[in-house]
């Protein structure tokens, strides 16, 4: 038996089968059951949702064509929603209650999406493992003693432990993908203007990019379909029309050329990941893709250059938080409140921040400072700029890139945490489509079998394809042509029991 | 040409992104910036003679917005979140800047 993915809740409440109310109290129930072994969410709006979808069942006529009628959906907490608190993971906003929904939110909502909580993450969305959360970690549904992958950990698990059918992430250095991956669903990071970031607690504007989280490709193609298009709100958002992506979906990837850059990953690959990732190339093959070998000769510095871009950005966006207008401000602790501006400023970006954001932080202020801007943030744009360049040739014999998602699977908590460098260095795959702005997708490809602790279930690897800007479709294609051949979305973890 | 940070670099930087740091921050941060910095540098061996910087990868298009007068953020809404507002004023309250 599997979970109900978005489109069998949406047919299931427009026949009548199922009232949205009914949908959405089958979420509020997983929710009670598996969160607190998960800790997904940081806030369950259950009585909002039900609230809403009572108005649609009562209202069934106007709502009888929304895409997304009565989908339950869980949005990463960095995603801003007018009246319900939207903390970003981070002790700096835990009391903060926008005034304002981000685009892609009410556009969801539009399309008939209810709202049922907002997920944990990554504080400010700034890790790999969401253990940088100030409310405490995620844990991997498949695995619990293990991350879920960051900085969207409790959009993935939600998905992951059937919760709902779609949640939102946001991924500025693969933060949609990578837990997409560690936790075996579908992560979409769609290209950078293609969904308008609006809302979105920023934390590198010029990488990041708001996307869905879902069990299927359909799903995907379905939540990104609401949600794209240009928006008066964001100025980076593009003017471009959102083709039909459902429709794109036709099963037929013959003749898709699907660029591998094989010399990347030669070295530093789990080779459970490495044997999943091979499989899954020759199920594409199968279905007649063509393999082609490409080379990203400056991949290998992506990582370098994304630390450096996306600390110098996340050092200026973040300047915003001083404890005037919104957010934390220190106060005494029992000794005295601070007297003068400047001490209130930096004890409550002290306090209010965790340690990855303040080492970012410093970081970024650092490559931005006078004297190292040229060796450092000057140099990195100049590295970006080749790496694009390196897409545009690939894309001149692919019309996708493969990679694995992330070149190991799903860690224990705890495992990394102490060395910051070694967990950015997982980050290796990912992160070359947020500099070069191109849309990736993260789909199953199957299970590591190598710790055999886990009673031999494994733990799931995620198959990235990368493609040209605004090229979705393509992605959505190959992905959902995929999944027909496979049955890894299938598998479900042992939280998840049906819906 | 390895970075080595001490704590007096370290403090510098702290000032310069208005942090407040402890001792254990400000020894850790030395040697993890050092640590993050020195891989960093990998970036400095790449050859990027004539090769322009790219800021964003936004396709260009034109988005300016017509110049017209569109309401704001109510007074109230943008108070509602502040630490220490002043309602009746209209203010967000601050400590003194001047001694």
């Amino acid at each position: 038996m599997t979970i109900a993915t978005a489109i069998d809740i949406r047919d299931a409440v427009r026949s009548g089968r199922q009232t949205a109310r009914e949908s959405c109290q089958q979420t509020l129930d997983r929710i009670a059951a598996v969160d607190p072994l998960l800790h997904a969410f940081n806030t369950v709006v259950g009585e909002r949702a039900l609230a809403r979808a009572d108005a649609m069942d009562r209202d069934r006529g106007r709502w009888r064509d929304a895409p997304l009628l009565g989908v339950p959906v869980a949005l990463k907490d960095n995603l801003c929603t007018r009246g319900v608190r939207t903390t970003a993971s981070s002790k700096m906003l835990e009391t903060y209650v926008p005034p304002h929904d981000a685009t892609a939110v009410a556009r969801l909502e539009s399309a008939g999406a209810i709202v049922v909580g907002k997920t944990n993450c990554d504080e400010f969305a700034m890790g790999s493992s969401n253990e940088n959360s100030a409310f405490g970690p995620v844990r991997n549904p498949w695995a619990t003693e293990r991350i879920p992958g960051g900085s969207s950990g409790g959009s993935a698990a939600a998905v992951a432990a059937g919760v709902v059918p779609i949640a939102l992430g946001s991924d500025t250095g693969g933060s949609i993908r990578q837990p997409a991956a560690m936790t075996g669903v579908v992560g979409l990071k769609p290209t950078y203007g293609r969904v308008s970031r609006f809302g979105l607690i920023a934390f590198a504007s010029s990488l990041d990019q708001i996307g869905p989280l879902t069990r299927r490709a359909r799903d995907a193609a379905a939540a990104l379909g609401a949600m794209a298009g240009l928006d008066p709100a964001d100025a980076t958002s593009a003017p471009r029309e959102v083709p039909d992506y459902e429709s794109a979906l036709t099963g037929d990837i013959r003749g898709l050329r699907v660029g591998v850059p094989r010399r990347m990953m030669a070295a530093g690959v789990d080779p459970g990941v490495a044997h999943a990732f091979a499989t899954a190339i020759d199920a594409l093959a199968a279905r007649g893709a063509r393999v082609v070998d490409i080379e990203l000769p400056h991949a290998p510095h992506a990582i370098a250059t994304y630390y450096l871009v996306a600390t110098a950005e996340a050092s200026s966006n973040l300047a915003r938080f001083d404890g005037v207008r919104y957010g934390f401000r220190a106060t005494g602790d029992g000794s005295a409140p601070p007297t003068d501006l400047r001490t209130m400023y930096t004890r409550s970006r002290g306090r209010g921040f965790g340690a990855e954001v303040k080492r970012r932080i410093m970081l970024g202020t650092y490559v931005l400072s006078a004297g190292y801007y040229d060796a450092y943030y000057l140099k990195a744009q100049q590295v970006r700029t080749l790496i694009l360049r390196d897409y545009d040739r690939a894309f001149e014999t692919a019309d996708v890139v493969a990679m694995p998602t992330s070149p190991m699977a799903a860690f224990r908590l705890g495992e990394k945490s102490s060395d910051p460098l070694q967990m950015y260095l997982a980050d290796i795959f990912t992160v070359s489509a947020n500099l070069a702005g191109l849309p990736a997708i993260s789909v199953p490809c199957g299970f590591t079998n190598a710790d055999t602790a886990q009673g031999g279930v494994g733990l799931p690897v995620g198959l990235q394809l990368t493609g040209r800007l605004f090229d979705e479709a393509t992605l959505l294609r190959a992905a959902d042509a995929y999944e027909r051949d496979t049955e890894w979305w299938r598998h479900t973890p042992p939280v998840a029991t049906p819906r | 040409m390895a970075e080595r940070f001490t704590r007096d670099d370290v403090t510098a930087i702290a000032a310069l992104a208005n942090l407040e740091l402890d001792d254990a921050e400000l020894d850790l941060f030395a040697r993890q910036l050092g640590d993050i910095l020195t891989y960093a540098e990998e970036v400095q061996r790449i050859d990027t003679t004539g090769v322009p910087p790219t800021a964003s990868a936004v396709t260009g298009h034109v988005a300016d917005r017509g110049d017209v007068e569109r309401p704001g953020l109510d007074r109230d809404a943008a108070l509602a979140n502040a630490p220490d507002p002043a309602r009746e004023a209209g203010l967000f309250r601050v400590p003194r800047v001047l001694g």
